[in-house]
Formats: structure tokens, C-alpha cells, sequence
């Protein structure tokens, strides 16, 4: 399954790094939404509440547009027919989708976070990041999980561009609260680290559920 | 035949309902701060863990028609899924006018449950162009049974989660509703919870009986078609 999985996943990553479809995107995409956040709140520099708030609002965003391009050219190409073909394991396909969705992440961080830093952070980005690269790792696996199965669902839809906005930002609802609380002191004028273990314990929890709901049903949406 | 007991169900909803009806406004006492306003509680509290409820219990039946592949299954989901959100618009509607009654605004963000009940209706509303955007009727139903799983354990997550950001905001004691309500108005709300599940029971089997009526109706009519096509071709063979 392992093997199935890292061959679809070198696929998805050669396939991005030719076309350069989705991580551009997603980046041109948060800078973007910086700029619409510095006019729409009319403020030069963020700390706190607002900073945390914007960077992970804009995070989770970006994440739809990936999420909403994730098994496109599956299903322009007829991908999953010849997956179904194979004799490997379904699940397979889900880890590989996954996989991709988180390093597409974290590729969109690698410019997201500094690029936030640079331009709407008031307080120093240095002093909050040791405690700050858990979180984005957790809350990041959180979103490759549900993000995959979210994709798997809204790619037999008619509507899929419609789907995915809808229904992946309700669902991430719980790793917003506690990547956002957990990041909030963190970037505070007076850098803080307080309740982090309880946010961190929240997110490993959302992890592990939507992991094994997504391992469990994920199956079912390729029977065909 | 999916039908079977809808009519004691009706009747005992109905029964059950004048009684809640009866006890909250000539039996259970006026609440000692809200005064008669608190009297929405017998029909919001209920009315939230009644859909609460539906919502995971549909979970539940999706398990079930994705382990043996028996599309009524799949119904049943649907049509718990459907009264649930209906009822949710009532909860939040009562919720609203309950919390300008008593606090003053019609929406308060520090209220865990109702925050948390906005995120599991506004999640809930999506399954609808999901299941109606899926053509084949298998995979439709197959989608909607993973929709209605993975929705189904968002809940008590959801509500883990929100309880979580607020209690360190707001922390406080959260047994308004539960352990410390006087005789009277605890025997008044088991008696509304009873009445909602019974009327959520009842309505649950009307739509089920109605939706395969439905779907024999449509089989019967495309037969009469079928025979009718045949008649009129047959002569001129």
C-alpha cells in the first residue's frame, strides 16, 4: 500500500511541479487576501487576535483552492477508472492525496508565513516561531486529511466548485479555534505561550478522529 | 409496510405534545429572574437535542447502508438528515428570541451550545447540494452515507472544540440546563423531550412512508407506460 501510495504521490508532485497549478495559486492567492486584509481593516500592522485570526483565516483559504483542485486531473484524464483498474489498495490513493495536500501546504507556508510577517505583523515573527511550527504541522495534517476526503466527495459532484467552499470551511471549524487560540499569544506584543498544550492536545484529537473517519470511509467513494 | 406504526405514533406524538403544552404554561412556575420568557426552553432545549440527535443517529443508518449495501438505509439517513435541519432552524430561531429575551441580543458568540449548534446546521445544509448534484443513484447514495458518517462524528468534535475556545474566555458553570432545575420544571421538560422525539418519531415514518409511495408510484407508472407502448406497437406488427 505504501509503495502504491508514494508512486501516486511522485506523480502528483512531478504533475505540480511541471503544470505549477495549485501551490502557485494558493500563494498568489494569501498575498493577495493580505492586501485585502490590510485595506479592509484599515490597519498597517496586526498583533494578537487580528494577526493570528487573518494569517489562519487566509491559511484555510488558500487550503479550499487546493483541496478544490486536488483530483482534477483524475477527473479530466479518467484517473480513478484506471486506479480502480489496478489491483492496489483503494487506500492507497487516499494517503497519496493527502500527502500531496500537505506538502502543498507546508510549500504555501514556506512563503505564506514570512510573506505575513513582512507584511502585516507587527511584532517579531522569530520570538513566536518554535511554538508556532507544531501547530502549522498539526493543523496542517488536519487539513490534508479532511481536505483529501472533502475532494474525494465533491469530485462525483456535478457542483464540486460549489462543494468544496461550502463544505470544507464548516468542517475545519475546529482546527481554526485551536490553531488560531493556540497561535493568538504567540504574536502578542508581549510574546506569551499560554494554553498551548491544550490547543496542541485539541488538534492531535481532530487529527486523529477525521484520520480514522476518513481511512474508514474512504473506500466507499471509489466503488464503482 | 415502513409505515407500521405510524398511526400509534401519531396519536401518542399528539397526546404527548397537549400535555407538554399544558404543563408549560399551566403547571410549570414562571422562572424566578426571566420571568415567562424562560417557557421557550421547553420547546428550544428539546427541539436542539432531538436534532442533535437525528443528526448522529443518521450517521448511524449511513453505517448501516454502507455495510450492507441496502439503499433504504440510505433513506432513512436522508430523511433524519432533512427533519433534523428543519428542526434546526427552529432551534436557532427559538434560540435567537430566547437570548434577546434574556441577555438582551438576539446572537451571543459567548453561548458554546448555540455557537456550536450554527456550525453543525451550517455543515448540515451543504449535504443538500451534495446528495442532489450526484446523478447515479447508487453513488448518490454512497456519497451521502459518507457525508452523513463523517458529519455524524464532526459533532461531539465541534462541540468539544467550541466548549474548548470558550471556557477559557468565559469559564463558568455550565448545569443551566441540567442538574439544578426544580421538580416541576424537570418533570415539564422530560415530558416536552418526550413529545419532540415522540413527534420527530412520527414525522420520520410519514416521510419515509411517503418517499417509497413515491418511488412505487413512479415503478408503477413506468410499467403502465412500458404495457401501454407495447399495446400500441403490438397491432401494427
Amino acid at each position: 500500500m505504501i509503495r502504491t501510495a508514494v508512486a501516486v504521490l511522485r506523480k502528483d508532485l512531478t504533475l505540480e511541479l511541471r503544470t505549477k497549478e495549485s501551490v502557485p495559486a494558493m500563494t498568489l492567492f494569501t498575498v493577495t487576501a493580505y492586501v485585502l486584509f490590510h485595506f479592509g481593516l484599515d490597519r498597517d500592522s496586526l498583533d494578537g487576535d487580528l494577526a493570528s485570526g487573518v494569517l489562519w483565516v487566509t491559511l484555510l483559504l488558500a487550503a479550499v483552492i487546493g483541496v478544490n483542485r486536488l483530483f482534477a486531473t483524475e477527473r479530466e484524464e479518467g484517473g480513478i477508472e484506471a486506479f480502480l483498474l489496478a489491483p492496489v489498495d483503494r487506500t492507497a490513493l487516499f494517503l497519496a492525496k493527502a500527502a500531496a495536500l500537505f506538502i502543498y501546504l507546508v510549500l504555501l507556508e514556506l512563503v505564506a508565513v514570512p510573506m505575513f510577517a513582512l507584511l502585516l505583523l507587527g511584532p517579531d515573527l522569530g520570538a513566536a516561531l518554535p511554538a508556532l511550527l507544531p501547530i502549522l504541522l498539526l493543523a496542517n495534517i488536519g487539513l490534508a486529511v479532511t481536505g483529501a476526503l472533502v475532494a474525494a466527495l465533491a469530485a462525483a459532484s456535478r457542483a464540486r466548485e460549489l462543494i468544496v467552499p461550502l463544505l470544507l470551511p464548516p468542517l475545519v471549524v475546529p482546527l481554526l479555534i485551536g490553531a488560531a487560540s493556540a497561535t493568538e499569544p504567540l504574536l502578542r506584543q508581549a510574546a506569551d505561550s499560554e494554553d498551548l498544550g491544550r490547543y496542541l492536545a485539541l488538534l492531535v484529537g481532530y487529527d486523529l478522529v477525521f484520520g480514522l473517519i476518513a481511512f474508514a470511509v474512504f473506500d466507499f467513494l471509489l466503488e464503482d | 409496510m415502513l409505515s407500521r406504526g405510524l398511526k400509534p405514533f401519531a396519536i401518542a406524538s399528539v397526546l404527548a405534545s397537549a400535555l407538554a403544552f399544558a404543563l408549560v404554561f399551566f403547571f410549570a412556575p414562571n422562572d424566578a429572574d426571566q420571568g415567562f420568557v424562560q417557557k421557550i426552553f421547553y420547546v428550544h432545549v428539546p427541539m436542539a437535542i432531538v436534532a442533535l440527535f437525528g443528526f448522529v443517529a443518521a450517521g448511524v443508518m449511513a453505517i448501516g447502508h454502507l455495510r450492507t449495501g441496502d439503499r433504504s438505509w440510505d433513506m432513512r439517513s436522508y430523511v433524519a438528515i432533512h427533519l433534523s435541519i428543519i428542526l434546526g432552524v427552529g432551534v436557532l430561531i427559538t434560540g435567537a428570541i430566547w437570548a434577546k429575551a434574556a441577555w438582551g441580543h438576539w446572537w451571543l458568540w459567548d453561548e458554546p451550545v448555540l455557537v456550536s449548534f450554527l456550525i453543525v446546521f451550517l455543515l448540515y445544509c451543504v449535504y443538500y447540494p451534495l446528495r442532489f448534484s450526484i446523478e447515479d443513484p447508487d453513488r448518490q447514495a454512497r456519497y451521502s452515507s459518507v457525508f452523513a458518517i463523517a458529519a455524524g462524528a464532526f459533532v461531539p468534535v465541534n462541540f468539544a472544540a467550541v466548549r474548548l475556545a470558550e471556557a477559557v474566555t468565559h469559564p463558568r458553570v455550565l448545569s443551566q440546563t441540567g442538574g439544578n432545575l426544580p421538580g416541576d420544571m424537570r418533570l415539564t421538560f422530560v415530558v416536552c423531550m418526550l413529545a419532540m422525539a415522540l413527534l420527530f418519531i412520527t414525522l420520520f415514518k410519514l416521510e419515509l412512508s411517503a418517499k417509497h409511495s413515491a418511488a412505487q408510484l413512479k415503478r408503477l407508472r413506468s410499467r403502465l407506460e412500458l404495457r401501454a407502448e407495447r399495446a400500441a406497437a403490438g397491432p401494427a406488427r
